[in-house]
């Protein structure tokens, strides 16, 4: 299983602060696009990505346990 | 002993002065980041922050360090408060203590655009008129490259 976190915006789009998931061994990319298909509000495209609190790339594969949160354009200060 | 901190209690300005302070210091800069009523024309009631906080304080974290880096010898602390702020209130707190003033500026400088660049705090504001997260999915604020600036991972 795998976490996956929702902030700011997309967390209200999403109606849920963290869902489990079952996803292990794809790639960023690819966990983007089955969320943006079930939750057609959602847009991740503009969004980074951080594994375990590190942003990752794109091409990153998910692993099992990993915690993978989406990081909208940030606007603290 | 500095801070890296998100917290949702009203910041202590002294308390992070103080934790910067040491005896090579010749210089404390602070900066003082405050609720801002008028953008433009656009008039702010109040505005509500929320972090990834175990992450963002790992990245006020990095930026001490990058700081050290850049200007050995500055010591950095910095916190930021999340949760729903009223005009002026502050939001976030900066205090850099370097040997001599000239680092102290610009490492202070260098703090705050790192936190808009690479720690995961959003800003929502409560305009007279509507509600908006900032630089969110309207994309006013879009990563040029598909992340943040410096990111190289």
């Amino acid at each position: 299983m795998i976490t996956v976190l929702f902030f700011a915006g997309q967390q209200e789009l999403i109606g849920q602060e963290k869902v489990e998931r079952s996803e292990t061994n794809i790639s960023i990319a690819v966990l983007k696009k089955k969320l943006m298909d079930e939750y057609p509000k959602l847009s991740l495209t503009n969004t980074m990505t951080a594994i375990n609190e590190e942003y990752a790339e794109e091409d990153r594969l998910v692993k099992e346990n990993d915690v993978v949160a989406f990081i909208p354009p940030v606007s603290g200060g | 002993m500095t801070y890296f901190n998100i917290t949702s209690d009203e910041i202590n300005v002294n308390a992070v002065i103080d934790s910067v302070i040491h005896p090579e210091a010749g210089a404390i800069n602070s900066f003082i980041g405050t609720v801002r009523e008028f953008t433009g024309e656009k008039q702010t009631v109040s505005l509500q922050y929320e972090a990834y906080p175990s992450m963002a304080e790992k990245q006020l974290r990095r930026i001490g360090e990058e700081i050290n880096e850049k200007w050995p010898g500055v010591r950095t602390s910095i916190v930021h408060r999340v949760g729903k702020l009223q005009i002026s209130d502050i939001a976030v707190v900066i205090a850099v203590a370097s040997p001599h003033r000239a680092e102290s500026y610009d490492a202070s400088r260098y703090a705050i655009e790192r936190i808009k660049q690479i720690v995961p705090i959003w800003k929502k504001e409560y305009w007279v008129n509507g509600e908006e997260w900032v630089g969110d999915q309207l994309e006013k604020t879009p990563y040029p490259e598909g992340k943040p600036e410096g990111e190289t991972k």
